[in-house]
């Protein structure tokens, strides 16, 4: 008996879901722009996490030692640094490098390179450029860098300047934006989100309330409440399969279409490589907040009527 | 079979739809209930099907006292009654066919009853052309009979038919009270209410006639007196 039960309610949910066609439609477009929304935001996030990632590693702070500094202690002074749980990388730029990369800069500036010929020894230092793991966090990585921590072991001064301070304020406006920016975001997305489910809500529980003189019915004639329940739940979970279908196959030519002007914006991400490359992500979460919202909205508005 | 012990139903404005009423119906009998709008008759069936409960008093189905029932149970005493109502309350999304089998899905049949039992019901009520037509598509004497055909189709102990003929002509006014006397011949306990003189007359069976929720009189072969 257990089986030919859902047997008929699955088929009672399908053909209620068939010939209530203009309820299901409704439901069906209302529930496809909540699920456009939701999927929306999740491309949203990307791009700004994308943006704000690459904000991010844009700000370094970079560390020039003496020029009398011997290559194990910066080496030394290098692991130290990477050890902190604030640092994300630390690059190690020798003297010789710096040399190459400032002639390569200046292969068309005649005069500096002359200048620099003059100059018997190399005049430029070896540079430790960090990159921390938040923007907030290099105050901290200079205050280490001026303590004895960073001392060589012969308790010398092997650093002779760090461009933190010179870039302070940019740093710490940077790091207020980044901040704000996500938690922006998140708000956003919370009360986007919020809103779609209730509209989502609301037009199952109108849709249900269009059948609850049927209800009555059913409970009449001694339907138990589980096979009055399970088709509008079935049908209800029909509308998020639908629904989620659709959204899905319109972000395709949509993020196609949008997707070099997302890529140029910001250094932001191909909105259209990113859909294709996450679509197991987006079908799950599209298709399963719609079947999920569908049967638990379907579930609460049925409960109302049944209390006959 | 049943009975009322002296019910009443008090609605939140103080007015009494029923008051004190006491009322037995024995197995087999065919009782009509009259009285004008407002006298309490639907108020007393939809106590029978716990849609309504009572403000004092007691309902007994048998020994069971309808309204302490749990639900489990009320569905399954709920499948032991037939309904008919004046506005026929089929299911409109389902064909003549399907409501009736919604009835036996219900009450947990198996597909091979309802595939013998449901063309068979609606032979009885003479709807045999129209088993696939929607309630939209039948006229409301044909929808009537879908709605008697779905109350015998579980073989019910009672049934209940709220003025059934309020939204018929003459024609099918008859057709359907000669349906419910079949059904009681058959032995099925019917209990009509109705302001239709002709059929009560035409019955000359019990008729319990209601005023401002008591029961005015009550006659073993009675005649419409209002």
């Amino acid at each position: 008996m257990f089986w030919i039960n859902i047997k008929r309610v699955i088929k009672a949910g399908f053909v209620s879901f068939w010939r209530n066609g203009f309820v299901s439609l409704a439901s069906v477009l209302v529930m496809a722009v909540t699920l456009f929304v939701i999927g929306s935001v999740i491309f949203l996030l990307a791009t700004l996490d994308a943006s704000l990632s690459d904000l991010k590693s844009k700000v370094d702070v970079n560390v020039y030692l003496t020029t009398t500094a011997a290559e194990q202690e910066i080496l030394a002074l290098q692991a130290s640094l990477r050890s902190l749980p604030e640092v994300e990388s630390v690059e190690y730029l020798s003297r010789s490098q710096a040399l190459e990369n400032f002639k390569k800069r200046h292969e068309n500036d005649a005069p500096i390179l002359e200048a620099l010929e003059e100059v018997p020894d190399n005049p430029l230092s070896a540079v430790l450029n960090i990159v921390a793991k938040d923007p907030g966090q290099y105050e901290a990585i200079a205050h280490f860098l001026k303590s004895d921590d960073a001392l060589s072991k012969d308790q010398q001064v092997i650093v002779r300047k760090v461009n933190y301070d010179d870039n302070k304020t940019a740093i710490t406006v940077l790091s207020k934006i980044i901040n704000s920016a996500q938690k922006l975001g998140l708000a956003a997305t919370i009360v986007l989100v919020i809103i779609s489910i209730m509209i989502v809500f609301n037009t199952i529980r109108l849709a249900i309330y269009t059948a609850r003189e049927e209800i009555s019915v059913m409970r009449l004639v001694g339907a138990s409440n589980k096979y009055i329940r399970w088709p509008f739940m079935i049908s209800g979970t029909m509308y998020g399969v639908v629904a989620g279908v659709l959204t899905l196959a319109v972000f395709y030519p949509l993020t196609y279409w949008l997707g070099e002007a997302t890529a140029g914006f910001f250094s932001g991400i191909n909105v259209y490589h990113y859909y294709i490359a996450n679509f197991g992500e987006f079908f799950g979460i599209i298709i399963g907040s719609g079947v999920f919202l569908g049967a638990v909205s379907s579930y609460l508005a049925v409960r109302r009527y049944l209390t006959i | 079979m049943l009975y009322f012990d002296k019910v009443s139903k008090i609605y939140p404005d103080d007015c009494a739809a029923l008051s004190e009423v006491t009322l037995r119906v024995s197995p087999k009998e065919f009782v009509s209930i009259v009285g004008h709008s407002g006298a309490g008759k639907t108020t007393l069936l939809k106590m029978i099907l716990a849609e309504e409960r009572p403000t004092s008093g007691q309902v007994f189905f048998e020994s069971a006292d309808i309204h302490s029932l749990k639900k489990q149970e009320m569905n399954h005493l709920r499948r032991r009654i037939g309904t008919v109502f004046q506005d026929f309350r089929l299911l409109p999304n389902k064909t003549s066919y399907e409501n009736i089998a919604f009835a036996m899905e219900a009450s947990g049949r198996t597909d091979e009853e309802i595939e013998s039992d449901v063309p068979h019901v609606l032979e009885l009520v003479g709807l045999s052309k129209k088993i696939w037509s929607f309630p939209r598509e039948l006229s409301a004497g044909e929808k009537q009979r879908v709605a008697i055909a779905r109350a015998i189709i579980n073989q019910p102990d009672i049934i209940i038919a709220d003025e059934p003929t309020g939204n018929l002509d003459p024609i099918n006014t008859h057709e359907v009270v000669q349906i419910l006397k079949r059904i009681n011949d058959l032995g099925t306990t019917v209990i009509l209410t109705t302001h239709n003189k002709g059929v009560i007359d035409s019955l000359g069976r019990r008729v319990v006639t209601m005023e401002k929720g008591r029961i005015a009189r009550d006659d073993k072969e009675g005649r419409y007196s209002l």
